[in-house]
């Protein structure tokens, strides 16, 4: 990778010696020239360094041309270089009409080759584009080469971008340090500098340096790597609890739906998973027919299958309330049971129709790539599952504390009978209750397609883990989900590195299991009187 | 009244224990004795089958002393059986001595292939049958003493209960897919060579298992009915119908639960004993959650509450599990699936506790004599 970016980088470094004003004789780069029209290897090297050196514009045309086996010479020593397949032009961009007889290729080795690379990698320091300039200035940061350090000085006093300024200091920086024939204080003043923003790399370089450093610049890097390994210590922590977050979002996701069944009803509904897997599904037909229809939407598609996934989720739930549950009211036992048979027929049944493989789910192109937070890379597909999961929690929030609907059902699940004297229809509520759950794991479904495998399995792999998110967070409540499926994400993260992912998953149930022993009605209890089953 | 008394008015278990009895003799005599040719030879293959059964029909009556008569529905019975079946495995993998692959006279195969050096302490003492049979049904018994100490004090009850077994089952699969747990990892035990000195694989030995496994379904049954027929059963059933109320009372309601929790988990234990030399393989998707659901269908399918009920009903279900996944494997999961909703919905006393129900009314309307209904399968 340094090596390809250092190609570019030497090219520009020419255009940039001569930007700035390196007067640029045109003798030498004609001598160089003359070398490059050879058949040694040696001669062919030594052109390109010089020419590195003189950094032309006509310099850095060749050295291109030469990376791209385009470059030619004739017999008179002259370099052609081979635009297409009919256009030959000179190394001042002239357009030769003919080919001159005897026209020999420019041959490379692979000493050639990583001379080339490094010259051109120096030359890109000054192109217009500053994510070139950047990438050039941290190619000169690994290379260390003492050679780049009066380009990079000379780059740097026309800098203006400051991202691309501070890498070029870096690099700077590093060469100085690495270098044994700059002064100590100049050396201790680059490790002060480097250790500011000190990453792996940073580190790796400290302990090069360090073994042939004097004393006090072997003190001063001594500190240096203290701090360094300090933050990242710290950003590795962040970096946990970023993943713990994403994580758990997941599971608050998969988890919401059921603290309304589960939490708000009571009802033990083991098609939990199924109804995520419906709504992962609605989002692979959805997609299907924008692609097969109308491609241009495609970005769109996530968002029109939410509404989509929803209304499947839910009508599915409804059916079920309707067909079964409605008759095991009071028999949780039972209801688990018969939802676990439900589950096995959805499984079944969507396995039939679209194969037991898993199908594929395209991103957006706005969830696509990732975030570079401090230093840490975060794939935006996870961050918006945060943001999702929050948006799907506060609207359910508003839902059941602002609006009528949400008042009956709160209604019912405090006092049924009472609900039921006020004019509340009960079993209509319940149904629309079991369907909006239902319909919220669809939602789940369509962000889940995005991280997971749409397969008839995918539900499978949740509802244990939902399952704890809602007994750990406490009943009938859904802040309670909130905070135990952060927890629990958060804790399976920090987990990991020490006990390895399974290791990590395992101590979790453990703990739940045994918490559940000490407060049986989770983190947050309904206060009040629950009357023992 | 003796308990003789008792298992001679109970026509449903004397003719459940003759069945056994018939099965135990026949089968293997109809295996050995007649010639393969012969329309009544009972194939090896056929016998191993059935040992499966028995050994499922064992895992269904442990299931029903908790659930049909204390309440407590466990979702995590097959961690029991895969426990039982992990020593029986262990004990199995000790016999093969030098003739794995590597020849490794001290260590399994899958040992040597991870590069171990020695055997755990954990596989310490399973070269020898006793101490494995005694881990068989120990081993489960802690597992579920444990659990069911901490769950029952704290009145864990219902479904959070279940989703807890559940979880614990979970975790002992995630845990038993592990390499480092010294298991076999994913690929578990296998290629078992020796039961006691006889070759696993032969006619004799099968008929062996065969044997061994009815008599285990029938030892247990008679332990099981034993324990609910006796005043500490009844005082279970008085804890599945309304345990607030014994608590009230004065008994101890999570020493009862505890009992009747540890024992049946030590019943599927030797069930998953019985159960690996027969199929010839132990691996960690036994402890899946799937499977003790399953276990619990069966005993819902035949009837909780009656343990001859839940024999039947494991047999059957998964007699027609073997003929479906052989027809119309597609059909399967439909199958199980209405299965479960059916047998929720419109038959809660399952085959056997609906038939004896129905045989009762009628009887009562023959006699014309009006009379208590009684609650429960309490007899």
């Amino acid at each position: 990778m340094p090596s390809r970016i250092l190609l570019p980088l030497v090219a520009m470094l020419a255009l940039l010696a001569s930007a700035i004003g390196m007067t640029a004789s045109a003798g030498p780069a004609d001598d160089a020239f003359a070398k490059l029209a050879s058949d040694q290897f040696a001669q062919i090297e030594q052109g390109i360094v010089d020419l590195s050196a003189i950094g032309t514009p006509e310099a850095a045309t060749v050295l291109e041309a030469l990376s791209e086996t385009k470059l030619f010479y004739a017999p008179d020593k002259s370099l052609v270089i081979r635009k297409s397949e009919s256009q030959l032009v000179s190394p001042s961009g002239a357009i030769l009409g003919e080919a001159p007889a005897g026209l020999k290729q420019v041959r490379i080795n692979n000493r050639v080759r990583r001379a080339l690379e490094s010259a051109l990698g120096s030359l890109t320091l000054i192109s217009p584009d500053p994510a070139k300039r950047k990438a050039a200035a941290e190619a000169v940061f690994k290379a260390r080469d003492p050679l780049a350090l009066p380009l990079i000085t000379q780059a740097l006093s026309r800098e203006s971008d400051a991202g691309v300024k501070d890498a070029m200091l870096r690099a700077r920086a590093a060469i100085v340090l690495a270098s044994s024939e700059s002064a100590n204080l100049d050396r201790i003043n680059a490790v002060e500098l480097l250790a500011e923003k000190g990453d792996q790399d940073v580190l790796a370089l400290f302990s090069t340096v360090k073994a042939t450093a004097p004393a006090t610049v072997k003190q001063a890097i001594d500190t240096a790597i203290n701090t360094i390994e300090r933050r990242l210590a710290l950003l590795s922590s962040v970096q946990n609890a970023l993943y713990g977050l994403s994580l758990g979002s997941v599971l608050l996701l998969a988890a919401i739906g059921l603290a309304i069944t589960f939490g708000v009803m009571g009802i033990i509904n083991m098609a939990h998973g199924e109804m995520v897997m419906i709504g992962a599904y609605t989002t692979f037909m959805v997609q299907e027919v924008i692609r097969a229809r109308y491609p241009a939407l495609f970005d769109w598609s996530l968002l029109i299958a939410l509404p989509l996934a929803f209304v499947t989720a839910g009508a599915v739930g409804l059916v079920l309330e309707r067909s079964i549950i409605r008759f095991l009211y009071g028999r949780p036992l039972e209801t688990l049971l018969a939802t676990w048979g439900v589950s096995l027929m959805l499984q079944q049944a969507v396995r039939s129709m679209f194969g037991p493989t898993n199908r594929e789910v395209g991103a957006p192109a706005f969830m696509s790539g990732s975030v570079d937070l401090f230093g840490l890379t975060i794939t935006s597909g996870r961050l918006w599952i945060i943001v999702f999961s929050l948006v799907v929690f506060v609207v359910l929030s508003l839902v059941l504390r602002a609006t009528s609907f949400g008042l009956k059902m709160r209604a019912v699940t405090q006092n049924r009978r009472m609900a039921a004297a006020m004019g509340i229809r009960t079993p209509w509520i319940d149904s629309l209750t079991f369907a909006l759950g239902s319909g919220i794991a669809g939602i789940a479904g369509v962000a889940l397609s995005q991280i997971d495998n749409v397969s008839p399995n995918l539900g499978q792999g949740y509802i244990i883990d939902s399952f704890m998110v809602v007994v750990f967070g406490g009943v009938g409540n859904l802040w309670g989900t909130l905070v135990a499926a952060l927890t629990l994400g958060v804790a399976n993260k920090f987990l990991e590195p020490l006990a390895g992912a399974v290791l990590g998953k395992i101590v979790v149930l453990v703990f739940i299991i045994l918490f559940i022993q000490k407060r049986p009605r989770g983190l947050f209890a309904l206060k009040g009187r629950a009357v023992e089953a | 009244m003796s308990r003789a008394l008792y298992l001679r008015h109970d026509r449903l278990g004397l003719g459940f224990l003759m069945v056994l009895c018939a099965l135990g003799v026949l089968v293997p005599v109809l295996n050995l004795a007649l010639p393969v040719t012969s329309s009544w030879h009972v194939p090896t293959y056929a016998m191993s089958l059935m040992g499966k059964y028995v050994c499922y029909a064992l895992l269904a009556v442990a299931l029903d002393l908790v659930w049909g008569f204390c309440g407590i529905l466990s979702l995590g019975h097959g961690a029991f059986f895969a426990l039982g079946g992990y020593a029986m495995g262990m004990y199995l993998m000790r016999q093969i001595g030098t003739r794995g692959v590597y020849g490794n006279p001290l260590l399994p195969d899958f040992m040597v292939f991870l590069n171990w050096k020695e055997l755990p302490l954990t596989w310490f003492g399973f070269s020898s049958f006793g101490y494995a049979m005694l881990m068989v049904i120990l081993l489960p018994g802690a597992l579920a003493f444990v659990f069911g100490w901490f769950a029952f004090r704290s009145r864990v009850t219902g479904v959070y209960l279940s989703i807890i077994t559940q979880a614990m089952t979970y975790a002992m699969m995630l845990a038993f897919f592990r390499n480092d747990m010294g298991f076999g990892g994913n690929n578990g035990l296998t290629d078992f060579k020796d039961i006691l000195g006889f070759n696993i694989q032969a006619q004799g030995t099968r008929a062996g298992l065969f044997i061994a496994s009815v008599v285990a379904l029938a030892g247990c049954f008679l332990l099981a009915r034993f324990m609910v027929h006796s005043a500490y059963g009844k005082v279970l059933i008085a804890i599945r119908d309304a345990e607030s109320r014994s608590r009230f009372l004065g008994y101890r309601v999570e020493n009862f639960k505890l009992l009747a929790f540890t024992v049946s988990a030590s019943m599927a234990g030797l069930a998953g004993a019985l159960y690996v030399p027969q199929i010839g393989i132990i691996n960690p998707s036994e402890f899946a959650p799937g499977n003790s659901i399953e276990a619990v269908i069966w005993v819902a399918v035949g009837g909780r509450g009656t343990l001859v009920g839940a024999a039947l009903g494991a047999v059957l279900v998964n007699f027609s599990k073997t003929w479906l996944t052989g027809a119309m494997p597609e059909i399967w999961l439909f199958a199980l699936g209405a299965l479960f909703i059916v047998v929720t919905l419109f038959l809660p006393k399952g085959l056997v506790g609906t038939a004896s129900h129905s045989l009762k009314q009628w009887r009562e309307r023959q006699t014309a004599r009006p009379k208590d209904h009684t609650i429960g399968e309490a007899r």
